[in-house]
């Protein structure tokens, strides 16, 4: 399928919500993540606890992002890694497909990373003459779709079993005739793991970077980063700078609450962490280890007083507790991220003029807050975007009309007063056995909505009136 | 009647905030917010110039638009011991965000800053400040409840009308699945998103549906318009949507009994 851009966010809006199946299938992961999380909290007394203190480890980084940095990279290097940096995702993606070209690979692997998405990295190894062979099994079945992912933890969530059968059957050199799950994954391994063997370049994200040691953790329960790492000869980490932790100790309750967060499990199957190119005496490991670290848009957030969301750890609870992600799916909002978290991450990626939508199309009810491992304040945020999309006149000019008109009239009482009495006189024309169907200027709530009509006089009208004749009353008395 | 967690709430003064919505849609919801806190000993005052908390304009991103509504309300509301609303949102719009956008405004942010620390909902109010307990209500029937989103993450909105509705003899509760998830109403965004709102109210009202109560209550009128509406419009006219002082009063005739009962002014709870 073709990706849906950020700028149409209505169109795809509509066109998820008339899919019939849709909501089914989003709620088949996310109802299952939203009980298994709630469990895994309630077995850890100490989550409040673990929630602050993956925050304040989060603040610490973001605080001091500039010595971090500096000492990860010292640190990496020490261990043989050679670190780039890139300033945006243009640049992450070059310095990636030029260190391929260099090594003249055939065959690239890759493991499940939403910043090789963020960076466009799928797409540049499309359009060269190398393979791109993920080794994550949602990567590989959203790869032969062609869709891009729709969630950060379950790419291929909007696909059904149904659909896996198709596309393993049409792609697969010797597919199975069966439907289970267990043959659908041997057919999927015949297919790919001679080419994990023999790729020349693996390439993979990275949860934590950690600065003491120049290392970088993956978590998984594939294991499918690690057949990035250990049998090509080079292996190139691409990592956001907010990947950053101090060291171990603080890469460990953040994993707790990460794998809680997303799944509700107390651990993943594989965690690594892996340490620049292989040495001496090493039984394994890439002969060369490059570590690339990007900014695209994150040193501007910081900038513009969004730095709590770089606490962001990608464990999608936010978007699994979201009553609209729920209902639209990841593909709608257009963009690598989805969901809560995307909205507040998209305008700093692709620009706020093109990705304000988003910020609007949450009821800012509150729950992804709640639900979120570092605190992030998320509708916080959204309505911080959207005061600047305000300033920045990029909210519709229609908009601006009525919200203005209405902060013109709330400003002033008595005149708020007198246009509310006059609404209400205007309802009650529209208004039959105590509903209103339809009337001009509010098809945005009754096309799919009847309106409470109002009694016939306003709250103050008929308050001051009883007011009146009770004074009345006590002075005749 | 009088059984107050603070024993001077007949020496404070209440401001009552009606709300926009309450005051052009549903003013039985004021007068039934009157009610209630003159029961629990309050003296009450409902100041003629008022309009709305601004939320539109703050959820809209107008911060300048928010800064000249809430003005007005501080202005207004300042000089009471209590500002109370009978809305989840509308409360913690001045409890918690008013002084948001007062942060360059240092004069302000002190006068919002008080303003919020006299703040509260009606509903929390009546349980945790004044500790009042309804008594001879009755009605004969069961209710289901939404917790509206602003009422229960922003201020802790949880317990408090529970235990109001416990007090009414024969009334029974009947747990909504997913209760504390969003309605779909969200102010702007139901009339921006309205079909992204229609799919979640229409959840919503399909487990309401599901709890064969009698009467829907929540604390937020724009929630329950939201639902009622829906409702309405799916035929379930059934089930009767109130706001739980509506409920706890009387003041609607969908609730008539109780009022009924008030009026005979007896302790018997048989009808």
């Amino acid at each position: 399928m073709q990706a849906n851009k950020p700028q149409n966010f209505y169109k795809n809006v509509s066109e998820a919500l008339a899919q019939p199946n849709l909501k089914a299938i989003i709620r088949r992961t996310t109802d299952k993540a939203d009980a298994k999380r709630a469990e895994a909290v309630s077995n850890f007394p100490g989550f409040e606890n673990a929630r602050t203190q993956g925050q304040k480890i989060k603040d610490h980084v973001i605080k001091h992002m500039d010595h971090y940095l500096a000492e990860f990279e010292k640190n990496a290097k020490a261990q043989g890694a050679i670190v780039h940096w890139a300033s945006t995702g243009e640049e992450a993606t070059k310095i990636v497909m030029d260190i391929c070209k260099q090594h003249e690979a055939k065959k690239i692997t890759r493991s499940k990373s939403m910043l090789g998405e963020e960076i466009g990295l799928s797409h540049a190894l499309d359009h060269s003459d190398m393979e791109r062979i993920e080794t994550d099994l949602a990567e590989h079945i959203i790869q032969l779709a062609g869709d891009p992912p729709s969630h950060i933890v379950w790419p291929a969530m909007h696909r059904s079993r149904e659909d896996v059968v198709k596309l393993f059957r049409s792609n697969h050199k010797s597919p199975t005739q069966s439907e289970e799950i267990i043959d659908l994954v041997r057919s999927a391994r015949r297919d790919l793991r001679t080419k994990f063997l023999t790729s020349d370049i693996g390439i993979s994200g990275s949860n934590f970077l950690l600065a003491d040691s120049g290392s970088s953790c993956t978590v998984t329960n594939e294991g499918n980063a690690e057949l990035t790492i250990t049998p090509p000869k080079v292996h190139i980490v691409t990592a956001g700078i907010e990947k950053l932790v101090p060291s171990m100790a603080h890469a460990v309750p953040l994993l707790r609450l990460l794998t809680r967060s997303a799944t509700g499990a107390e651990i993943t199957q594989y965690i690594t962490f892996h340490n620049g190119a292989k040495r001496e005496g090493d039984a394994d490991g890439p002969e060369v280890s490059h570590i690339v670290l990007v900014d695209n848009g994150r040193t501007k957030m910081l900038a513009d007083g969004m730095e709590e969301m770089l606490r962001c750890i990608r464990c999608g609870a936010c978007m699994n507790h979201c009553v609209v992600y729920k209902h639209i799916g990841g593909h709608a909002y257009g963009s690598v991220y989805p969901g809560p978290m995307g909205s507040v991450l998209t305008p700093h990626i692709e620009g706020l003029e093109v990705a304000n939508k988003q910020t609007h199309a949450c009821t800012l009810n509150g729950r992804c807050e709640e639900v979120c491992p570092v605190n992030i304040p998320l509708p916080k945020l959204l309505r911080a975007l959207r005061a600047k999309s305000w300033s920045k006149k990029y909210e519709p000019i229609t908009n601006r009309f009525v919200v203005s008109a209405y902060a013109m009239l709330a400003s002033r009482p008595k005149l708020f007063q007198l246009s509310s009495s006059m609404g209400v006189v205007m309802m009650k024309l529209f208004s039959r056995k105590g509903w209103i169907q339809s009337m001009p200027f509010t098809s945005g709530w009754t096309s799919n909505r009847d309106l409470i009509a109002p009694e016939s006089k306003t709250f103050m009208q008929q308050y001051k009136k009883q007011r009146k004749s009770s004074n009345t009353a006590e002075k005749q008395q | 009647m009088m059984n107050t967690k603070d024993s001077q709430i007949s020496d404070k003064k209440v401001g009552l905030f009606v709300t926009c919505l309450v005051n052009t849609m549903r003013p039985s919801v004021g007068f039934a917010s009157v009610q209630l806190l003159e029961e629990a000993g309050c003296s009450v005052e409902v100041p003629e110039l008022q309009s709305c908390c601004g939320q539109p304009s703050f959820n809209s991103g107008d911060d300048e638009g928010t800064r000249q509504v809430a003005k007005q309300v501080i202005q207004h509301f300042e000089h009471f011991d209590y500002l109370v609303v009978p809305s989840g949102s509308c409360a913690s719009m001045i409890k918690k965000h008013f002084v948001e956008v007062f942060q360059d405004q240092p004069e302000w942010l002190t006068r919002a800053e008080h303003l919020a620390s006299i703040t509260h909902e009606l509903l929390s109010f009546l349980v945790d400040i004044c500790d009042f307990e309804p008594k001879n209500v009755s009605l004969d029937g069961s209710y289901t409840y939404h917790d509206s989103c602003s009422g229960l993450r922003s201020l802790g909105v949880y317990e408090q009308p529970r235990k109001l509705l416990s007090s009414v003899e024969g009334l029974e509760h009947k747990q909504l699945t997913a209760s504390t998830e969003c309605c779909g109403f969200g102010g702007t965004f139901c009339v921006k998103y309205t079909d992204i709102s229609n799919a979640i109210v229409g959840e919503k009202t399909e487990n309401i549906v599901a709890t064969k109560a009698d009467y829907l209550l929540g604390g937020d009128m724009g929630c329950l318009m939201n639902m009622a509406g829906k409702l309405n419009r799916e035929g379930h006219t059934e089930i009767k949507t109130l706001h739980t002082a509506e409920l706890l009063t009387g003041q609607r005739p969908e609730a008539m009994q109780n009022k009924a009962m008030e009026n005979s002014g007896g302790n018997d709870a048989s009808k």
